[in-house]
């Protein structure tokens, strides 16, 4: 019995100088392709600027948020931000993974140099949170220049918008490595939209009917939303501590059931 | 002694070495070391299990059972260290097709921590060997076949590898491009680095390999040098016939006794003679009229006609 435990392949820890081969990998390919990370960021600021400002003229100009009334494009805004990250995660770990994974074979090729598969997922992850990373830096800056930050927590929303990315890129790795064909990825559309529509993006929570909003609760992007509303609203209460619990418990476990599949993927 | 002095020197070691996949054995207590400096090579047909054993060497499929050294180290704990100086030449490429052929080898070579100036410099002198310098600022995706079995093999020698793993590595290349990666696995050679391949060529196999094996369902079935095994397993000499298409139920019988072995294809009768003239007149005597006579030496293919009853390009 021990013998067959020695056996084991050891679980081998991701080392970030490793993983950072990976990135750099990508950069190179990125660089080529700049248009595709600016279209990234042009994507919700539209939103904003349709929703935040044209359907706020017509609700007229504020929603109450704890007892206080805050402008409505300050309301929508850090909901923007957090669908943002969430859409640049998802697209770089679920579409652009999964090619790599199944048509690249770059995984295959990489996985025969001293990287692992450990450093392959973390590799990948950290690429999806770069490129969120400066998404959220962009979209703080823009709405700063409209006046839509409302306290100075809102410094740390960019952080926050990480921690989001990292969640949601997580999430996406594991998912794409349990899809077989491109049409399973209507399915990840079907999640995403409504998790986009309904996280307490566009109205406060408080609008649905009680069971609801429990079941909104149990949502991650719903805990992105609440956590960059409360940073660049500057209504801090304890919700937010329970949001950073959630993103990053659901984030380290999509990130094992990640490493686990691609074991079994790659390493027959 | 020599017995001791053997393992501690094989840059590959494996003892009863097993791999299964579910209920598949698909290597079967294979043993076999292969030294410092030589060139090994695996034969066998199709799913003999040549491609796993690789993957077990590569360190990117664990074994199922038994003993591997590489490198003096265990893959299963080592699987990073050992890597890191390995070549691999997979059986299908797997080039970076999102990435131009230059970069493919500069980003192959970060993967392994060398300095980008350092990787640049090896990529100009790797492309110059394989003959792919002017493609440097191409797409992958056009290349040739044979272009894109050439760039693998540069990008498996950007960390100046002690041991190389070729999994066939020339199937699919037209003669030319087949004899120009033959003469630079001969200067890696030359050099001291140790090569391991697998073929489904003869005369690769010949021409590269100090010693082979012959792996047969999951088995080693026969190992030795090319020249050992011919001598081992066939006669010195072979007579070919061919017979019109449906002649050959009326042969039943007819070649007794004229030679050590005869083996029927569905194109043609061996008979393995030591003197291949005198079977022939011997086949004449018989009133036997074939459309074509061929006398020649034994081959490695007749070595691996005999031991795994299937002639090796299928
Ligand atoms: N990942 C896998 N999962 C399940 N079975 C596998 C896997 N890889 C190989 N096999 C099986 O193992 C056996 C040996 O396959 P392997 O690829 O090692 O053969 P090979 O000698 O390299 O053949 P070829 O000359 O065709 O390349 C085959 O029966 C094959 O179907
Ligand atoms: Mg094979």
């Amino acid at each position: 019995m021990i013998a067959v435990l020695a056996r084991r392949r050891p679980v081998q820890l991701p080392a970030a100088g490793r993983a950072a081969h990976l990135v750099e990998r990508n950069a190179i390919l990125y660089r080529r392709e700049w248009t595709l990370i600016v279209s990234g960021f042009f994507e919700p600021l539209l939103y904003l600027l349709a929703i935040g400002y044209g359907v706020g003229a017509l609700v007229g100009s504020a929603v109450t948020l704890n007892g206080r009334a805050i402008p409505y494009a300050a309301f929508v805004a850090p909901a923007m931000m957090a669908s943002s990250a969430m859409n640049g995660a998802i697209y770089e770990t679920a579409f652009n993974f999964f090619y790599k994974l199944k048509y690249v074979k770059l995984y295959d090729a990489i996985l025969a140099t001293p990287l692992g598969v450990a450093d392959v997922a973390l590799g990948e992850v950290t690429w999806a949170l770069i490129r969120g990373t400066l998404y959220a830096l962009g979209f703080i800056v823009v709405m700063a220049a409209l006046g839509l930050i409302l306290s100075p927590w809102a410094i740390l929303a960019v952080p926050a918008s990480m921690l989001i990315g990292f969640t949601f890129a997580a999430v996406g790795t594991a998912a794409s490595t349990f899809v077989r064909t491109w049409q399973d990825f209507d399915l990840v559309l079907i999640v995403m939209i409504p998790l986009f529509l309904f996280s307490a993006t566009f109205y406060p929570i408080t609008l649905y009917p009680g069971p609801l909003q429990v079941f909104i609760q149990l949502t991650p992007l719903y805990h992105g939303v609440d956590l960059l509303r409360s940073l660049t609203t500057g209504s801090i209460g304890p919700s937010i501590l329970f949001d950073l619990l959630y993103l990053v418990v659901l984030g380290s476990a999509a990130l094992l059931v990640a490493g686990a599949r691609l074991e079994r993927l790659l390493l027959k | 002694m020599a017995a001791s002095a053997t393992r501690a020197d094989a840059l590959v070691h494996a003892r009863g070495l097993t791999k299964r996949f579910d209920k598949l054995v698909a290597v079967d207590a294979i043993d076999f070391d292969v030294q410092r400096g030589e060139a090994f090579g695996f034969l066998g047909p199709n799913g003999a299990g040549k491609t796993s054993t690789m993957r077990m060497i590569g360190c990117v499929s664990s074994p199922s059972g038994g003993e591997l050294r590489v490198l003096g180290l265990d893959p299963v704990i080592d699987g990073p260290r050992i890597r890191a100086r390995l070549g691999v030449v997979p059986q299908a490429d797997t080039l970076d097709m999102e990435l131009r052929v230059d970069e493919n080898l500069l980003t192959y070579a970060r993967y392994f921590d060398i300095p980008r100036d350092v990787a640049r410099a090896r990529t100009q002198e790797l492309l110059e060997f394989v003959q792919l310098k002017d493609r440097a600022k191409d797409e992958v995706e056009p290349l040739s076949g044979g272009m894109k079995r050439r760039l693998t093999i540069a990008r498996a020698l950007v960390n100046e590898p002690g041991l190389l793993l070729l999994d066939e590595p020339t199937t699919g290349l037209d003669p030319q491009a087949r004899h120009l990666v033959w003469d630079r696995l001969y200067r890696l050679k030359q050099q001291g680095v140790t090569i391991v391949l697998t073929t489904h060529y003869m005369d690769e196999a010949e021409q590269l390999c100090d010693r082979l094996v012959v792996m047969d369902k999951a088995k080693i079935v026969a190992s030795g040098s090319p020249r050992s095994l011919i001598d081992q397993y066939s006669t010195r000499e072979v007579l070919e016939l061919r017979f019109p298409i449906d002649a050959a139920p009326a042969l039943d019988g007819k070649l007794d006794g004229i030679a050590e072995r005869v083996e029927v294809l569905p194109d043609r009768v061996l008979l393995y003679a030591h003197d291949g003239e005198a079977a022939a007149s011997a086949v004449h005597q018989r009133g036997l009229r074939p459309e074509s006579t061929l006398v020649r030496r034994s081959t490695l293919e007749d070595v691996f006609l005999r031991l795994t009853g299937r002639s090796l390009i299928e």
